[in-house]
């Protein structure tokens, strides 16, 4: 599929969307849904940096809880309404990713690693230090009624997560069909050799950074408008850096469906799980997949759907 | 004499304590065939790294067309045309073979429209055409030699700096990779050849170089320094010894 | 003269907790510093070696002896979880570091929840007769229970020191480090050499977790905090060397405990990450570290 033909496509769900209201009268389905379209951004955005590129980030919820913290106060401080929160939000994730890269990326991309693992605990640390932002204890956020069209609050941010979660997939779709992501499919596969084909490797890992937090930050703007209330230990989740490794992961880094598929499956289990299981079981049971996926199927649900399809590709180039 | 193509002065590297190049000047002609050799440890890779951009040397120059390079970051110095392959083949995974030639296209500094049948065109002259479209992690050892040869040419070097890109390959494959060197060398590139295997590098070169700990310690024609006492005593009383 | 007092408190904390950090940091220096293995478990191994000391401690067991103990049992874990990494990675011609990073980060995530589990989310700590208690010094207090697992780490740093440049293994840990085939052209299996280092790092990781507890109680996600802390040690120390590693810890205890004293204790954790980014763009190589 063409790039803007897939535009087209993610465009037309965007508009469906807007009728899902009328179909689907119970706001239950659009809170749960608005946590998976949720993990779909993150999950998106954190394989442009961390599957195209091959860098691995832990601190998603960084880049969430900073987006959603920047949405907050630009909401309590100007009373901006949510599309400007969300590009606000954006903006700070790609200077944190940019910021962050900058100071690590020269050296070795376990480095990078272990500073997204420390930024989320800097940050936490941050918030709990700022009265403004309501320190540790969390603030409430009370956002302006809703358009009337959509019924409800609810409603509404699922559609607004929707719009980010389109804007996100096709951002990733180009940029893997672009010169930019065979530029960090090279990296990923060596960067001395990238390097050697005239790839201005740090530059295009920076800008992968920033790419990455900005759309991990979008991912976190609704958030106080979603639970009209926001506080630092759901907004640095562990469990948000986890899904946004764990997504990718399993359904696969090399392209933007793997990413999609992976939110889609496991959000959708772990909403169907908070409600019968405990969390820690939750986080436990990500915690195994991960591994079992790390060590059978690095690549993935698609690597193992393309291991299989491997052989029959063999038979039409005869080996040597 | 014109102006050399390359031109290295002075230059030297050090690691902590250990010096590992230099001081060692060389300038390399346009059009030529030169051959660098010398025992495992003496400064050849290092030498490589300072010229490609991997390494900032401590000292010296490094001048191409005129230009001092000393400074520019590797890709910079890939750009203007100076091309290298690897001593440990570093394909492109996840890419097929002709993608992998496609991303020195896309950076480079020639912006050539048909970029796909020039692609084409040189997966045929290494002989790699009917692997076009194969994962590159399924290639052979001497495929993923060829690869890294194809990719070099990609970039439309000036001059392509081949890293021991004939190690482990069997009699009749050093024939295959040296055919293609020779093809290219006729086509115009500049190719400096860093390699262990003596009679492959003599059959090649027009001059060779001998390096030793960090130091050029021989220059010549491949039989000037066959017969150099010299370098017999470093380099091949090393392999008789072994 | 109080800011003064406050001061030299505040120093004399620092060194002793910048001690406690290196016992933190010591089994990490090895794994990562050494064998280039980025184990971010490490802090969750060190809690679970927390948990172990409290077990026995029900019993009556000092803590350090308990930590000793038990430094048996990990050393073999620490054998069994290196062939498990080893044989889901270093086989495969080496995993890429996402691979291993995210392979260490669930088993330190299962670590923590088996925790959760078994013990719940509960604070747990030991007894021991000289809690309360303090060390006075003049103006200068230190309370016994930072001060006594402060005293192990110059006895842990020095055998450790001792026996990874005096003896022909703990010298062929570090060759295998920088040329794999040399090791094994010395007629030494670079496999075995490696797992059992990564045996003495999980051994230590105990003796870190016994420290741990006494200074105070834990909870199942206690080492969380350490991860930015231990690795910013390993890293500004050189990667690797071992008195570096101490002198590193120091500096990281002294710097956050006047923070804490002159800003606010909330801004502590900060601290180490300042430290750790400072130091990868100034000086990548570390403070003691030559050539890489």
């Amino acid at each position: 599929m063409t790039l803007p033909r897939f535009a087209l496509v993610a465009a037309l769900l965007v508009v469906a969307g807007l009728f899902l209201p009328m179909v689907i009268p119970n706001p239950y389905y659009f809170y749960a849904g608005y946590v998976v379209l949720q993990y779909v951004v993150i999950a998106t955005g954190w394989n442009i940096l961390g599957g195209y590129a091959g860098y691995t980030n832990f601190g998603a919820s960084a880049f969430f809880g900073a987006g959603a913290y920047a949405a907050a106060f630009l909401f309590k401080a100007f009373g901006l309404p949510l599309i400007f929160q969300i590009l606000g939000a954006a903006a700070v994730g790609m200077f944190l990713g940019v910021a962050t890269g900058y100071l690590t990326l020269r050296i070795q991309g376990v480095y990078f690693a272990i500073a997204t693992v420390a930024l989320v605990i800097v940050l936490e640390t941050l918030v709990h230090n700022t009265e403004y932002l309501g320190g540790a204890s969390g603030m409430t956020h009370i956002a302006p009624p809703p358009p009337a069209w959509f019924g409800g609050q609810t409603q509404f941010v699922f559609w607004v997560m929707l719009v980010i979660a389109a804007c996100a997939v096709v951002l990733a779709r180009w940029l893997e069909l672009s010169w930019i992501g065979r530029g960090l499919r090279a990296i990923r596969a060596s960067e001395p050799a990238a390097e050697s084909c005239g790839v201005p490797t740090l530059r295009l890992k920076l800008l992968a950074c920033a790419l990455s937090g900005g759309v991990m930050a979008a991912a976190g703007a609704p958030y106080p408008t979603y639970t009209s209330y926001l506080d630092p230990v759901s907004a640095f989740s562990l469990l948000i850096g986890l899904n946004a490794l764990a997504m990718p992961l399993i359904g696969g880094t090399r392209n933007w469906k793997g990413p999609v598929i992976g939110a889609l499956l496991l959000a959708s289990v772990q909403q169907i799980a908070t409600v019968t299981i405990s969390s820690e079981f939750n986080i436990l049971a990500v915690g195994v997949v991960l591994i079992a996926f790390v060590v059978l199927a690095p690549e993935g649900l698609l690597g193992l759907k393309s291991a299989w399809a491997r052989p029959k590709l063999r038979l039409s180039g005869a080996k040597p | 004499m014109s102006e050399p193509l390359l031109s290295v002065r002075d230059v030297s590297k050090s690691f902590g304590a250990i010096k590992a190049l230099g001081p060692v000047g060389l300038d390399v002609a346009e059009g030529e065939r030169l051959g660098i050799i010398g025992p495992n440890g003496s400064g050849k890779t290092t030498l490589i790294n300072c010229i490609t951009g991997f390494f900032r040397p401590d000292t010296g120059t490094i001048s191409y067309k005129g230009q001092d390079i000393t400074r520019l970051p590797a890709y910079r110095r890939a750009r203007l045309g100076l091309s290298r392959s690897f001593q440990i083949p570093h394909p492109f995974t996840g890419m097929t073979v002709i993608e992998n030639l496609l991303v020195p296209m896309d950076y480079g500094a020639t912006s050539a429209r048909k970029e796909l049948e020039n692609a084409e065109e040189i997966l045929r002259s290494v002989g790699l055409a009917e692997r076009r479209d194969h994962p590159a992690e399924q290639l052979s050892q001497l495929e993923l030699r060829k690869l890294e040869l194809a990719r070099a040419l990609a970039a439309r070097p000036a001059i392509l700096i081949a890293d021991e890109a004939m190690a482990g390959l069997s009699e009749a494959e050093i024939d295959d990779i040296l055919s293609v060197l020779f093809e290219l060398n006729r086509a115009g590139v500049t190719v400096i050849m860093i390699e262990h295997i003596m009679h492959a590098v003599m059959r090649y070169s027009e001059r060779v170089i001998c390096l030793e700990t960090g130091q050029v310690i021989a220059e010549g024609s491949p039989e000037k320094i066959t017969s150099s006492p010299v370098v017999q005593k470093v380099y091949f009383g090393e392999q008789t010894a072994r | 003269m109080i800011v003064l007092d406050l001061a030299l408190n505040a120093v004399a904390t620092g060194i002793v907790l910048g001690s406690i950090y290196a016992l933190l940091a010591l089994g990490l220096a090895i794994t990562f510093g050494i064998l280039h293995i980025p184990n971010v478990a490490h802090p969750a191994i060190v809690i679970a070696g927390a948990y172990a000391v409290v077990v026995l401690n029900r019993f009556g067991l000092d803590p350090i002896l308990a930590g000793l103990l038990w430094s048996i049992p990990f050393y073999f874990i620490g054998l069994a979880f290196y062939e498990f990494y080893a044989r889901s990675f270093e086989s495969r011609g080496g995993g890429n570091t996402l691979q291993s990073l995210t392979l260490f980060f669930g088993i330190s995530l299962v670590i923590e929840i088996a925790l959760v589990v078994a013990y719940g989310t509960d604070l747990r700590s030991v007894r021991v007769g000289y809690v309360g208690e303090s060390l006075r010094l003049g103006t200068v207090a230190i309370p016994y229970r930072f001060l006594v697992p402060a005293l192990i780490t110059p006895v842990v740093v020095f055998l450790l020191w001792l026996y990874l440049s005096k003896t022909n293994t703990g010298l062929a840990i570090r060759a295998v480090a920088h040329d794999e085939r040399a090791v094994s052209v010395a007629g030494v299996n670079p496999t075995a050499i490696k797992r059992h280092a990564f045996g003495i790092a999980t051994a230590l990781a105990v003796i870190a977790g016994a420290a741990l507890v006494i200074t105070g109680p834990v909870d199942p996600f206690a080492g969380r905090i350490h991860i930015g802390r231990v690795f910013a040690i390993v890293v500004l120390a050189g990667m690797g060397t071992i008195p570096g590693t101490l002198a590193a810890a120091i500096i990281i205890g002294v710097a956050e405990s006047l923070v804490m004293s002159f800003a606010s204790p909330s801004w502590a954790p900060g601290v180490a990450f300042a430290i750790l980014l400072a130091t990868l763009a100034l000086r990548p190589t570390g403070l003691f570290g030559g050539v890489r």
